[in-house]
């Protein structure tokens, strides 16, 4: 599809509107594009704002090669999606930004309690704490027989929240290890 | 929805009503303009604010936040009365010639029948179908009485007929403050596809969470479908309900249960008093109940299969006939864990840990006070996120001091996750389409993948009962964990679990042949089986991940009825198909309603339902068996009245005013607000009136140029709307004496917020039966943590401080508008 467009941008586009008005710019700005994206790899994703679920292509380079981390050099939205067929709105046609923000968290942290700060903590021991704070609340909180002596299994203590960006994949793994779990206090974004 | 984005183009007639796609669904919209452009249709717009869907269309109506079932309740007089309704429709596709029986009170003085005040709840068993021949039971009556010429002064019909008499023009007016003579022209047009009951044209309803965000939401929009049922509009492309929904997943998050009180493919979860799986399948299978003479296929007759599939998807070889599918690893509810309430619990003391990933709860809201209040009670939380966050910063919101800080003993932990384009996986977007994206590049820093975190925790949890021992370890130590590698579980490899596969060989019960060898993926939720042969974690995303491949990941580009179907692009649930009770769309005899706009049809020589899209009905039932094009309801057919349990506050729907309204409920003074809604009653859930001062209707709102609290981190979005405000009338900001810019400072019972005003005549006065009564909106989008927000460049309130906690009954969603509100110059 990228290579047709191209080709076409290239054999048309330029010719047609030269050939009216003398002198155009077009073919430039598409050679400047075209540089832009050539050597890139097309990635499609699904935009991850409202539920329209627009088509976008995201351009990188870096091919994949080990050590070597991919650049995103654009997004817009993709041409085959039926429903968008290649417009953006303003926050999809900003996704570039969302991608490579320097904002993002980058490690994690913990506050303590008390504290007034966060202080960075390595992967290991937050998911070794966080493991065992789940057990202990787990352990504390679960109830197997309800006041009537009915089998209830579940863990009043522990709560997960999720949103509505997730893929229905890590929805499924969520829903799956928390209700194992014995969690009921499962909600989502969705239900407001 | 039930119909899709692209279907919108078949349209003829469109109300927007709840909802603004041209500034939040900007991409989709486009098929609403196309459906003008191409077809000549008209659009309806009925919003608090003239916004820019308003700009384009035909007729705008500016009412009242909140009173939607009064607008819709007249458009239901308005087309009974004037013949604007689908006759043969009607009668053969709803339950409107179901004879009702005795004892059903209409709300006349604001209450149906079976109200007990003490506990605030109906007991609905008037709320029910009379039975043929024989006397009725507790549940639906296997046959149902029946009065096709719809005269019986018990049917369906009738009743309705009788419910919305009071639906006057000049009662909509008093209500909704839209003038009469403005609601008459918009309901002659809206019901002008249907002069004289011819069913050509089609008219579809689009809307978002201007319908859910009230405390009765549910009403709203079941209101809406009774006037697309009552025009014939259900089923056919152009028509439809149509959800268009706030979030990439959120059709997806909701089928695959993310909520408390579902399980995948809206199983009903267990409750304690399901004392085994017998109980609990009986409790939420239903049977079916319909005239004697007629067939209703009762599709949710299968739910033993799908649920004992979900059980071997979960446990395997754990869950066997002899240990009941191993249904007590299933936690039993036993009350309403829903969003509101799981923080009120918090807030008590009960909740300790959470884990939130993915939103930002603080917030979302309602009443963020409440939620950071709540968080310092909390033992641990833990946060998933790609930007700093208001949740995982609660600690350090804007008025705590250092004093108060060292109080706080919440110990919170912020693991960075990874964003959209450094994962794949399926969405499931609002026309239910299933599509696979990819990933473009790895997470940056240390941040992981979502999936990888909680694969991650779940299998330490497991291992240390696997050391430690401790309370009921069964389920989590019985829980299939079959991935190839079980630190990071490849999302196909879920999206094929849940799709389901052959446990054994199945074999089609009248040929004895095999369909489906053991160790396959399922083609279809019609092979699911309820004897431990097949697993499935979510059977109406059964289809989707095929022996054939990735069904979600298809790219097709190819429309052969140019009715914007694309077949072959992603997988729609259930089955493939794109639009909804599609059967609806042809008369009884199985012959497309409109010739131009062919769906499905029956095809007499190959005695099948055939189509362009895939039919929603049972492949080989003859149009004489008169079986209900509904077949998700026990009745086959729409349900104009809803009977028994179905809603918690009445079979029909009623205009309640929101808990905080400035006006009387004009229909029953008596009985203001929706009688089974129940208050939180923590120190922080406080409700104002008008006789303390809460007088401006106030209504939230999103941003084309914004994502919920997500792009303040992103600086484009930021230039383009780099600060809060609050949107009111000309005339409110005269009378206060304020000036567009200008600080303002914008108080309800629960807390304030500080915003610049909007002045604008996109949102007028109103008259409420006879009362003025201004409107303010405004966006939700920032915080106290963002681009502007760490330049000191806003007051760092957040919107959600000055939303109520009371909540819709039935679907437990807040009422974020339509809440009361003090204007003054900040």
């Amino acid at each position: 599809m990228d290579a047709s467009r191209r080709e076409f941008l290239k054999s048309t586009g330029g010719a047609a509107a030269a050939a009216l008005l003398g002198f155009d710019l077009k073919p430039a700005y598409a050679q400047l594009q075209e540089l832009k994206i050539a050597r890139a790899r097309v990635t499609q994703a699904t935009c991850p704002y409202c539920a329209v679920g627009c088509g976008v292509l995201i351009y990188t380079i870096g091919d994949n090669a080990k050590n070597v981390t991919p650049q995103v050099l654009h997004v817009e939205g993709d041409p085959d999606h039926p429903t968008n067929r290649g417009t953006l709105c303003p926050k999809g046609a900003s996704l570039h930004q969302d991608i490579l923000n320097p904002r993002r968290l980058l490690k994690p942290q913990v506050r303590r309690p008390g504290s007034d700060q966060w202080e960075d903590i390595t992967w290991d021991q937050a998911l070794d704490e966080i493991a065992h704070r789940m057990k202990k609340t787990r352990d504390d909180t679960l109830v197997e027989k309800d006041s009537q002596g009915r089998t209830v299994n579940r863990c009043e203590g522990l709560a997960w929240i999720g949103g509505c960006t997730d893929t229905n994949e890590f929805n499924y793994l969520v829903v799956k290890s928390m209700r194992a779990m014995g969690l009921t206090y499962i909600e989502n974004q969705a239900r407001l | 929805m039930t119909n899709g984005w692209v279907d919108i183009k078949n349209a003829d007639m469109i109300l927007v009503m709840g909802g603004n796609p041209a500034e939040n669904h900007p991409c989709g919209f486009k098929w609403a303009i196309e459906a003008k452009r191409h077809r000549n249709a008209k659009m309806i717009v009925v919003d608090p604010r003239f916004t820019r869907t308003a700009a384009t269309g035909d007729l705008f109506c500016q009412i009242r936040a909140g009173t939607d079932i009064a607008f819709l309740g007249g458009l239901i007089r308005y087309a009974i009365d004037n013949n604007r309704y689908a006759k043969d429709y009607l009668a053969h596709f709803t339950n409107a010639a179901f004879i009702v029986k005795e004892g059903l009170k209409l709300p006349e003085d604001g209450l149906f029948s079976g109200f007990d005040p003490a506990t605030r709840t109906y007991d609905p068993a008037t709320w029910n179908y009379e039975a043929e021949g024989a006397p009725n039971s507790a549940g639906l009556p296997p046959k149902v009485a029946f009065d096709l010429t719809l005269q019986d002064p018990r049917c369906v019909f009738q009743l309705l007929r009788r419910q919305y008499s009071r639906y006057t023009p000049e009662m909509v007016e008093r209500v909704t403050g839209i003038p009469k003579e403005q609601f008459l022209q918009a309901a002659d047009l809206f019901t002008s596809v249907r002069i004289d009951g011819d069913m050509t044209k089609a008219a579809t309803m689009l809307y978002a969470v201007g319908w859910t965000h009230h405390t009765n939401g549910t009403q709203m929009i079941r209101t809406a479908a009774i006037v697309q049922l009552l025009l014939g509009n259900v089923g056919r492309a152009g028509g439809g309900v149509n959800a268009l929904r706030g979030h990439s997943n959120i059709q997806g998050a909701t089928d695959m249960a993310g909520l408390y009180h579902l399980l995948p493919g809206y199983l009903k979860a267990p409750a304690a008093s399901d004392v085994d799986f017998k109980t609990w399948v009986a409790r939420i299978t239903p049977g079916a109940s319909k005239p004697g003479a007629w067939d209703s296929l009762n599709y949710w007759a299968n739910t033993p299969r799908f649920a004992v599939s979900l059980l071997k998807a979960l446990y395997g070889e754990a869950a066997r006939k002899e240990n009941d599918w191993a249904f007590h690893y299933l936690p039993k509810v036993d009350r309403d864990c829903s969003w509101v309430h799981l923080w009120d619990d918090m807030y008590r003391g009960n909740v300790k840990g959470m884990l939130a990933f993915g939103m930002n709860a603080v917030c979302i809201g309602p009443d963020s006070q409440k939620n950071i209040d709540a968080l310092k009670k909390a033992e641990w939380l833990v946060v998933g996120e790609i930007y700093p966050d208001e949740t995982s910063e609660f600690w350090r919101a804007p008025g705590i001091t250092a004093e108060e800080m060292k109080t706080i003993r919440t110990t919170v932990y912020r693991l960075p996750c990874a964003g959209f384009a450094e994962k794949d996986g399926s969405t499931t977007n609002s026309a239910r389409w299933l599509v696979w994206k990819h990933a473009a590049l790895p997470p940056p820093g240390q941040a992981r993948l979502d999936q990888d975190i909680v694969a991650e925790i779940f299998l330490r949890v497991r291992a240390l009962y696997r050391k430690e021992g401790g309370r009921f370890p069964d389920p989590i130590l019985n829980l299939t964990w079959p991935y190839s590698d079980p630190l990071h579980p490849p999302l196909s490899e879920l999206a094929k679990e849940f799709n389901g596969k052959a446990l054994a060989d199945l074999t089609d019960p009248k040929t004895q042949q095999v369909v489906v060898k053991k160790g396959q993926q399922l083609p279809g939720f019609a092979l699911l089986r309820d004897d431990g042969t097949t697993s499935c974690g979510n059977w109406i995303y059964c289809g989707s991940w095929t022996e054939a491949g990735p069904q979600l990941a298809r790219r097709g580009t190819e429309d052969p009825s140019g009715l914007g179907v694309y077949p072959n692009w992603g997988w729609s649930w259930p089955a493939n198909r794109r639009v909804l009770y599609n059967r609806a769309s042809c008369d009884l005899s199985g012959k497309p309603w409109d010739s131009s706009r062919t769906q499905v049809w029956w095809d007499e020589a190959a005695q099948l339902w055939s189509g362009h899209d895939v039919p929603d009905y049972k492949a080989d039932s003859k149009p004489q068996d008169h079986m209900g094009p509904f077949i998700m309801n026990p009745e086959g057919v729409g349900r104009l009245f809803a009977p028994l349990a179905a809603m918690v506050d009445g079979p029909f729907p009623e205009h309640y005013e929101p808990v905080e309204s400035p006006v009387a409920n004009v229909f029953h003074p008596q009985q203001p607000t929706n009688p089974v809604l129940k208050k939180l009653a923590s120190p922080d859930d406080r409700f104002g009136s008008p006789a303390e001062g809460f007088t401006v209707v106030c209504t939230t709102y999103r941003l084309t140029e914004h994502y919920h609290f997500w792009t303040k981190n992103n600086p484009m979005s930021v230039q383009l709307i780099p600060e809060p405000f609050v949107e009111m009338p000309v005339e409110l900001a005269d009378e206060l004496g304020i000036r567009g810019g200008d600080k303002v400072k914008i108080t309800s019972a629960r807390s304030y917020y500080i915003a610049k005003a909007f002045v604008t005549r996109r949102i007028k006065p109103m008259t409420i039966d006879g009362k003025k009564v201004y409107q303010i909106g405004m966006p939700i989008n920032q915080g106290f943590r963002g681009i502007q927000e760490d330049a000191g460049k806003d007051a760092r309130t957040i919107a959600n401080r000055l939303t109520p906690t009371v909540v819709d009954p039935n679907a437990h969603t807040p009422e974020f508008k339509g809440f009361l509100v003090k204007v003054e110059k900040g």
